[in-house]
C-alpha cells in the first residue's frame, strides 16, 4: 500500500520530477591517493573560477567619487 | 597607530549596501529555485531491520550470533556504549573516548536479543528455548552462542540452514525467531520502544543494523566508504560535503590510514587545524603569506595603480583637489593621530600588525 | 539645565555605550573607502543573503515535520531549495574567505573580525553535517554510524549522540543556527565597527593630515 498521495510515485520523488536526474550511479575522479566525485569537483571548480572572475573581472566605477 | 588601524580617512566613492544585500538576496534565491528545479535533491530510501532481514537474512543471523556470543562490533566497542577493557582509542596516554565514560549503555545480548523475544506471545518452542537460556549459567550460554557463531561463520553463505549439527542449546531457535521478528518489521518496533512509546532515539535499532554487512555494503556501492573518501560525497551524482575534504584525506594516509586510534588521532589534528584557522592572525609566518603572494595587488590594483609616487610628487589634478575635503573620514571624527602614513609604511608592521588586534596602536575608533 | 542623568540606569548606560560603539552612520554607511572596488567584496553579501534563503527554506521544513519531505513533491522541491542554498551558502563563504585572506583583513585591530567569520565557518559545517544527520533515510543512517566512531573517540559521542535522531534534530534546528546566527551578528557589527581594511599600501592623499589631527 502507497502512503504517496494520488499520482505521486517513488521514483518522481526520488528525481523530484526533476529535468537533469543526478539519481544514477556517480563518477569519480581517482589520482593516486585522491578520489573525488566529479560532482564536488565540478563544485570546487566553480568555486575557482567564480573567485578568479571577482579577481579579475573590472568592477563598475563608482559614482560620487571625493 | 597605522592608517590599518584608524577610520578611514581618504577618498571616499557612493556605496549603497542595503542595494547590494538586496540584489544579492534575489540572486541568491533565483540560483537557489533554479538549482533546485534543475537537479532535486537526492533522497536514497532508508534501510529497516526489516528490509535488511528480509534482504540478507543470513547476514542478519550471523549478526545477531555476534550480538549474542559478544563478539560484534557493538559489543566489543567499549565507550561509550560497554565497558570494553582497552577498546577506546587513544592520543598518545591519553583516552577521552574512556574519560568521557560510557554514557549510552547497551548490552548487546539483553538488548538486541532477549528483551525482543520475550515479547514475542504465543510460540512454546521460543518459550522454552528462552527457558534453557535463562536457566544456563553465563559460561554455557557462552559456550551455546560462540559454537553457533563459529559454526555459522563456517558454512557457505553464513546459511543457518547449512550449520551441521552441534551443541548450541536453544541458540538456533532464538535466532531463527528473532528473524521471524525482525522480517516482519517487530524488531525496528522493539529495539526503539524498549524505553517509551514516544521515541526518537535510534542507537540501539542504528547499531545494530551497522554491526552487519548489510548497510555498508549498500553505502559503498554509492561510494561512501570511509576509504573511498565517501565522508566528501553523496548519493547519487550529487555534490556532498566538499568542505570535509580534508578531514577525509588524513584518513587516507599513513599513519592515520593504518592506525588503530586513527579517529582519535584525526580529530585532534583537525581540532588543532581549526584553532590555527580561527587564530591566522595571530600566527607569525601564516599571516604573512598575502604579502608574499600578491592577490592584493590584483583586488585593489585600480587603487594601487592610481597612487601618488612615494616621493610625494602632487599631479596637476591633486593639486585642484580640495586636500581638506580630500582627507575627510567616513562619518565621525578623527580620534587618531597618526597622520604619515605614507606608501609602504605599514610594511615595518609586518608581524606586529596582529598585535594591534590585541591593544597595540592605542584608542578604538 | 542640565542633561538627563542616563548614565545613573544600566539602560541608559548601554544606550550611551551603544550609540558611541555603533553610531548609526558608521553601521549604514552609504559611503565607501576608493579601495572598495572589486567584486571580491560582494560574496561578503551574497554569504549573508544565502544564509537567509538556508533559514527561510529550513524554517518551511521545519514548520510541516521531519517526514514531509519524503511524502510529498512540495516537500521534495523545499528540501532541494535547502540543500542547494546550502551548497550556495557554504561555496560563498569560502570564497569570501579566500579573498579575506589573501587582503590579510585581519589587519589593523580587525582580528576579532577574522575569528568570527572562521568560527562562523566551522559552526556551519557542524550544522550541516547535524542537517545530514537528520535527513532519515540512508544517508543519515550512513553518516551517523560512521561518524559516531569519530566523535566517540575524541570522548564527544558521550554527550553528542549523533545516533539519536531527536537530539541531532535540536541540534540542527534550534542550537546550531541560534550560535551561527548569533556569531554571524556579531561578525558583520565588527566589519561596521572597524570598516573595510585598507589596501597594504596607501596613498599619502588618503592619509589623515597634520592640520586635521593636530
Amino acid at each position: 500500500m502507497s502512503l504517496l498521495p494520488h499520482g505521486v510515485t517513488d521514483v518522481m520523488l526520488a528525481s523530484g520530477g526533476a529535468p537533469i536526474d543526478l539519481n544514477h550511479p556517480g563518477h569519480y575522479v581517482h589520482w593516486g591517493v585522491i578520489q573525488i566525485s566529479v560532482a564536488n569537483l565540478i563544485v570546487i571548480a566553480v568555486m575557482i573560477v567564480l573567485f578568479a572572475l571577482a579577481i579579475f573581472l573590472p568592477f563598475p566605477k563608482g559614482r560620487g567619487r571625493r | 597607530m597605522t592608517a590599518e588601524t584608524q577610520k578611514w580617512a581618504g577618498r571616499t566613492r557612493e556605496y549603497d549596501l542595503v542595494k547590494e544585500f538586496v540584489i544579492a538576496l534575489l540572486v541568491v534565491s533565483v540560483l537557489t529555485v533554479a538549482l533546485a528545479a534543475l537537479f532535486s535533491s537526492p533522497d536514497e530510501k532508508q534501510i529497516t531491520i526489516s528490509t535488511w532481514s528480509r534482504h540478507a537474512p543470513n547476514d542478519f543471523v550471523l549478526t545477531a550470533a555476534t550480538e549474542l556470543d559478544g563478539t560484534s562490533g557493538t559489543a566489543t566497542y567499549g565507550a561509550p556504549y560497554t565497558h570494553t577493557a582497552d577498546a577506546a582509542q587513544k592520543i598518545g596516554p591519553v583516552s577521552l573516548q574512556h574519560i568521557a565514560g560510557v554514557t549510552h549503555p547497551v548490552d548487546t545480548v539483553t538488548d538486541f536479543v532477549i528483551t525482543p523475544l520475550t515479547g514475542v506471545p504465543a510460540d512454546s518452542a521460543l518459550t522454552t528455548a528462552l527457558g534453557q537460556w535463562q536457566g544456563a549459567g553465563t559460561s554455557q550460554r557462552q559456550r551455546w552462542a560462540s559454537s553457533y557463531d563459529d559454526a555459522l561463520a563456517k558454512v557457505t553463505d553464513n546459511d543457518p540452514a547449512k550449520v551441521p549439527p552441534g551443541d548450541y542449546g536453544p541458540v538456533p531457535v532464538m535466532l531463527n525467531r528473532l528473524l521471524t521478528m525482525a522480517q516482519s518489521g517487530g524488531l525496528d518496533g522493539a529495539l526503539l520502544a524498549q524505553k517509551q512509546f514516544f521515541a526518537t532515539d535510534y542507537t540501539k535499532p542504528l547499531l545494530f543494523i551497522a554491526d552487519g554487512s548489510y548497510l555498508e555494503d549498500r553505502a559503498r556501492a554509492q561510494h561512501l566508504g570511509g576509504d573511498q573518501w565517501g565522508m566528501m560525497n553523496e548519493t547519487g551524482n550529487y555534490p556532498g560535503q566538499a568542505w570535509l575534504w580534508l578531514y577525509t584525506f588524513w584518513y587516507q594516509v599513513k599513519p592515520f590510514s593504518t592506525s588503530p586510534n586513527a579517529d582519535a588521532l584525526v580529530w585532534g589534528l583537525m581540532a588543532l587545524l581549526s584553532l590555527a584557522l580561527v587564530l591566522v592572525p595571530f600566527i607569525p609566518g601564516v599571516r604573512s603569506i598575502p604579502r608574499w603572494v600578491p592577490v592584493h595587488r590584483l583586488i585593489w590594483r585600480d587603487y594601487y595603480r592610481g597612487m601618488r609616487p612615494p616621493d610625494g610628487y602632487l599631479s596637476a589634478s591633486d593639486v585642484a583637489r580640495p586636500v581638506q575635503v580630500s582627507r575627510r573620514p567616513i562619518g565621525g571624527q578623527v580620534h587618531d593621530d597618526d597622520a604619515g602614513a605614507d606608501a609602504g609604511r605599514d610594511r615595518e608592521h609586518d608581524d606586529g600588525e596582529a598585535a594591534g588586534a590585541s591593544g597595540y596602536g592605542g584608542r578604538s575608533v | 539645565m542640565t542633561a538627563p542623568a542616563v548614565s545613573r540606569t544600566w539602560t541608559g548606560a548601554i544606550r550611551a555605550r551603544a550609540v558611541r560603539e555603533l553610531p548609526p552612520e558608521q553601521m549604514l554607511p552609504d559611503r565607501q573607502p576608493v579601495y572598495v572596488a572589486s567584486w571580491i567584496y560582494v560574496f561578503g553579501v551574497l554569504t549573508l543573503a544565502a544564509f537567509l534563503v538556508v533559514l527561510v527554506s529550513g524554517g518551511v521544513l521545519a514548520l510541516k515535520g521531519p517526514q514531509w519531505w519524503h511524502r510529498s513533491s512540495t516537500g521534495h522541491f523545499v528540501n532541494s531549495l535547502h540543500l542547494w542554498s546550502v551548497e550556495l551558502f557554504m561555496a560563498f563563504m569560502v570564497i569570501h574567505l579566500w579573498g579575506k585572506f589573501f587582503m590579510a583583513a585581519w589587519r589593523g585591530r580587525r582580528a576579532m573580525t577574522w575569528v568570527t567569520g572562521a568560527v562562523c565557518f566551522l559552526g556551519s559545517i557542524g550544522t550541516a553535517f547535524t542537517g545530514y544527520l537528520v535527513q532519515s533515510n540512508l544517508d543519515s543512517q550512513w553518516i551517523s554510524t560512521q561518524a559516531k566512531d569519530g566523535l566517540n573517540a575524541a570522548g564527544i559521542g558521550a554527550f553528542f549522540n549523533v545516533l539519536d535522531f531527536g537530539q541531532m534534530l535540536m541540534w540542527h534546528i534550534v542550537l546550531l543556527p541560534l550560535v551561527v546566527g548569533f556569531v554571524v551578528c556579531i561578525h558583520i557589527v565588527q566589519v561596521r565597527r572597524r570598516g573595510v581594511v585598507p589596501p597594504m599600501e596607501i596613498d599619502p592623499r588618503d592619509a589623515i593630515p597634520e592640520e586635521v589631527t593636530s
